[in-house]
């Protein structure tokens, strides 16, 4: 096992450097550079552009400035933010809870509905609640999650008024930031009433989050299920009388789950990546909507440093879903 | 963060709480801001949201710009003197002003010439200590408005008096310095932020003589300030003022319907007739500080021929492009700049709309078979919500009168690079916001032959237009200034170096319970003087 997990771990090293190259060069490609964007429309002289450039260093060669941000890596510093001026690891880990926050709670939702949905359609294959469940997951994985959001709160918020538009948690609640999840500090706050308004404010945009996953992950339990169940061995235990719910749920579900955990983890890391459209149109600080914005503001460190710190966190849960696999699957192990 | 320390900030926020639940007749008001600000020194940025979050609440300057109006009035300075001949502009620091306090900093002292003279320098001299207290730091308004050549010295008279000596005369300086770039920030302050290392928390805890105090910022979240109570101008009328960051326009309306938020700015232009038809909300309206135009290259043929510009400025049919653009959301532009400035000449008439004519004109002009790039920006701006869709319908009027226009675009940052180029094929769609309320912000900056090459994108040096604007940049005299500039608007209008296309409607909706609100001119969302009913 130990093996095993050296070798997935060093399998990493040269992935990490491949982002590392990737994110700072991806950037550069694009026309325009960060200061002549604050500039806008007011142009700014090639002279004062130049020292502006020189005074941030994105004059030297690039392999000088590759070679510096790698530096930087090692040491933990991946520089400031060229537009806010605060150190990128720092507007990270503000942002990050938030975003981890409402992943978690999409990525439950779809695997606590998505799973039993996707079991008991493969089982009852072709009954209604399949061809329900399957067409519910055919609109769900098809939605415009833009024009999803605005549905459910023009309904829930604006005619049913049962859930609050957007935002955290109400502004009638202040308190500072401990984990930086907002459900745990609204406890600790021991305000009355403010876990209440942190989970009111994360129902609709946790829904929506968790709409394409779950639909995913629904086809997906279905169609292994499908493939299982027409499996010798589960024929088998069907032929020494063991009773329904144990063929499904003991024989047939363990070997199921093994496509199903690799795409909850590809899923779990395309959400920590940044549930981008969801995180606009509810206004939830997180990692997401910081990303593209710096996209827009060619802010240089913030893209090479968010990105790299993104795709170690994806590397990081899907290091853990190896893992996963091994538990379940022991024949993985020796591969 | 250690367990002590997570306990003490649990604990502040229970007292924090328990001081909210025991002022429960405090005044609120909810801003569902559009973004979140880049940074909260004003001079380190050019972004309005910014100048909101940071100028106009917490921070003021020696001369304001009147609530709701481009004219100036004191501020930190309670009068100035200028010398005869333009060069020196003195100025008599207001008495008794009150520094705000932070968790870590209270002022010793009130605010005197000192104040002034650091932030100025800092923006102004590259060996200041502050200059580059953040690395990059471009100052970017400080050098727009030309300051970097302008001033030559910035002197301390006495404890409350300011001199600055200028190196030519020079009219828009005192709109100048109505601009966020030249808020006043405590030298104080700094100090202390120096001698602790934290040099760069002057941009994180922003702290100043405004009505408003800022208390604590969460990124893309929320702002929170409370009112500054030994504010100059009096306390304001609500305690608390929070920012509630919402950065879909659509998502801002629905929460103003709600009650989360009491006024938004920017929303969808489809939206509107829905928030007029609520009746909790009230919802205002004004012509904004901006203008969209199309600039044609003046220096390349058959553009070059004043006949030829306006031929086409004739074959536009802008009323449609408002229309359908704007849904009714604009105004056509007849002038470089909008209604709202001080010497918008009303007397100028338009190129009326009429193909027939323009097509007969080009003709005679010896144009046939004319094809032309059109540029069109990849961006909604505020003066021109798409400008893909307002290209599509110049390109049809251009067919109709026998010209056929091929729409081109770039991303952003590369059009604004190469529309500049004075080579550059194609008329190309742009705009302007103004800074400071002054006319030369539009006629010399965006006209001016100093400016081909950059923001002139027409390309466009015409001596007379030339001559007067730089006349009256040159005058104190504003009604003098009027004059010239009027002049100006008619030699414009004459030579068409543009056409013209509309300025927008700027919108503010909100609660009924809120009053005292004043659309401002220059774009500022300002909360002084503001209350809201129970």
């Amino acid at each position: 096992m130990l093996r095993f997990l050296l070798g997935r771990v060093l399998v990493l090293v040269p992935t990490f450097i491949g982002v590392s190259v990737i994110a700072f060069s991806f950037i550069r490609l694009l026309p325009g550079d960060p200061v002549m964007l604050m500039s806008g429309e007011r142009v700014m002289s090639p002279e004062r552009h130049a020292q502006i450039m020189h005074a941030l260093g994105y004059d030297r060669p690039l392999v000088v400035q590759y070679l510096d941000y790698l530096g930087g890596i090692l040491t933990g510093d991946l520089g400031q933010s060229i537009v806010t001026k605060r150190p990128v690891l720092q507007e990270f880990f503000t942002l990050f809870p938030a975003t981890l926050e409402l992943s978690i709670c999409a990525i439950l939702i779809a695997v606590l509905v998505g799973i039993p949905a996707g079991v008991i359609a493969g089982v009852k294959r072709g009954s209604w609640f399949d061809q329900i469940v399957m067409g519910i997951a055919l609109v769900g994985y098809s939605m415009p999650i833009f024009w999803w959001g605005l549905l459910l709160i023009i309904l829930f918020s604006g005619v049913l008024g049962w859930t609050p538009v957007s935002g955290r948690i109400s502004l009638l609640y202040y308190f500072p930031q401990v984990t930086g999840f907002m459900l745990i500090d609204s406890l600790i706050s021991g305000q009355a009433g403010a876990f209440r308004s942190a989970l009111s404010h994360l129902v609709l945009p946790a829904i929506v989050l968790a709409t394409i996953p779950l639909a995913v992950i629904a086809r997906q339990t279905r169609s292994a299920m499908l493939e299982v169940l027409g499996e010798d061995y589960v024929r088998t235990a069907r032929a020494k009388g063991l009773s329904p719910f144990r063929v499904v749920s003991v024989h047939a579900l363990r070997n199921a789950l093994i496509p199903v955990i690799t795409t909850i983890g590809l899923q779990t890391g395309v959400l920590l990546a940044g549930a981008i459209l969801t995180e606009s149109i509810f206004s939830w600080p997180g990692i997401g909507k910081w990303m593209v914005d710096s996209v827009f503001r060619r802010d240089y460190p913030v893209i090479q440093g968010g990105l790299l710190v993104i795709a170690g966190i994806i590397m990081l849960v899907n290091l853990t879903v190896d893992l996963l696999y091994g538990l379940i699957n022991p024949r993985i192990r020796h591969l | 963060m250690t367990f002590q320390r997570t306990l003490k900030s649990a604990l502040l926020g229970a007292s924090l709480v328990a001081l909210l639940a025991g002022a429960a007749s405090a005044k609120t008001l909810v801003y569902c801001s559009e973004a979140s600000p880049e940074g909260f020194d004003p001079a380190l940025y050019t972004a309005g949201t910014t100048f909101d979050a940071a100028s106009r609440t917490v921070y003021n300057r020696l001369l304001e710009f009147k609530h709701g109006s481009t004219e100036l009035e004191p501020g930190l300075a309670e009068s100035y003197d200028v010398s005869d001949d333009g060069l020196e502009y003195t100025f008599h620091l207001r008495p008794g002003v009150k520094f705000q306090t932070t968790e870590f900093f209270t002022p010793s002292r009130e605010l005197n010439a000192d104040d002034v003279i650091f932030s100025f320098e800092r923006q102004l001299k590259a060996d200041n200590p502050w200059n580059q207290y953040v690395p990059g730091a471009s100052w970017e308004y400080f050098a727009g408005m030309g300051f970097p050549d302008l001033i030559k010295s910035i002197e301390k008279v006495d404890d409350m008096t300011v001199k600055f000596t200028l190196t030519h005369p020079e009219a828009p300086f005192l709109a100048d310095l109505g601009m966020d770039f030249a808020s006043i920030m405590s030298k104080e302050y700094a100090d202390k932020l120096a001698a602790d290392g934290k040099m760069e928390q002057l941009n994180q805890v922003p702290l100043g003589t405004g009505p408003f105090q800022f208390v604590a910022y969460q990124p893309d979240a929320v702002i929170r300030y409370k009112a500054n109570a030994d504010y100059w101008g009096g306390k304001e009328k609500i305690d608390d003022l929070v920012f509630a960051i919402t950065t879909d326009a659509a998502v801002r309306a629905q929460k103003l319907k709600a009650g989360e938020c009491h006024i938004m700015p920017y929303p969808n232009a489809a939206d509107v007739e829905g928030l007029k038809a609520d009746p909790n909300l009230q919802v205002m309206e004004q012509e904004g500080l901006n203008v969209a135009y199309l600039a044609y290259n003046t220096t390349q043929a058959p553009f070059d021929n004043v006949a030829v510009r306006k031929a086409l400025n004739m074959a536009i049919n802008k009323q449609a492009i408002v229309d359908a653009v704007f849904q009714g959301a604009a105004t056509v532009a007849k002038n470089p700049i909008p209604p709202t400035m001080w010497s918008y000449n009303d007397a100028v008439q338009d190129d009326a709309y009429d193909p027939k004519a323009a097509k007969k004109m080009l003709q005679d002009a010896g144009v046939q078979n004319l094809s032309m790039k059109v540029w069109a920006m990849p961006v909604a701006r505020p003066y021109m919500l798409n400008a893909r869709r307002a290209a599509e319908l110049i390109q049809a009027d251009f067919a109709e009168v026998g010209v056929k226009a091929e729409i081109v675009t770039y991303e952003w940052a590369e059009y604004l690079d190469r529309s500049k180029a004075k080579d550059r094929d194609g008329a190309v769609m742009l705009g302007w916001t103004g800074d400071n309320g002054d006319p030369d912000n539009f006629l010399d900056t965006l006209l001016g032959c100093d400016a081909v090459g950059g923001n002139n994108r027409a390309q466009w040096c015409n001596e007379e237009f030339d001559d007067l604007v730089s006349k009256a940049k040159a005058t104190a005299d504003q009604a003098e200034r009027t004059k010239l500039y009027e002049e100006a608007q008619v030699v414009f209008k004459r030579e068409a170096p543009w056409a013209t296309i509309d300025h927008s409607l700027v919108f503010m909706p909100m609660s009924k319970k809120v009053s005292g609100f004043v659309q401002d001119p220059l774009g500022y969302h300002r909360f002084d003087g503001v209350d809201i009913s129970e």
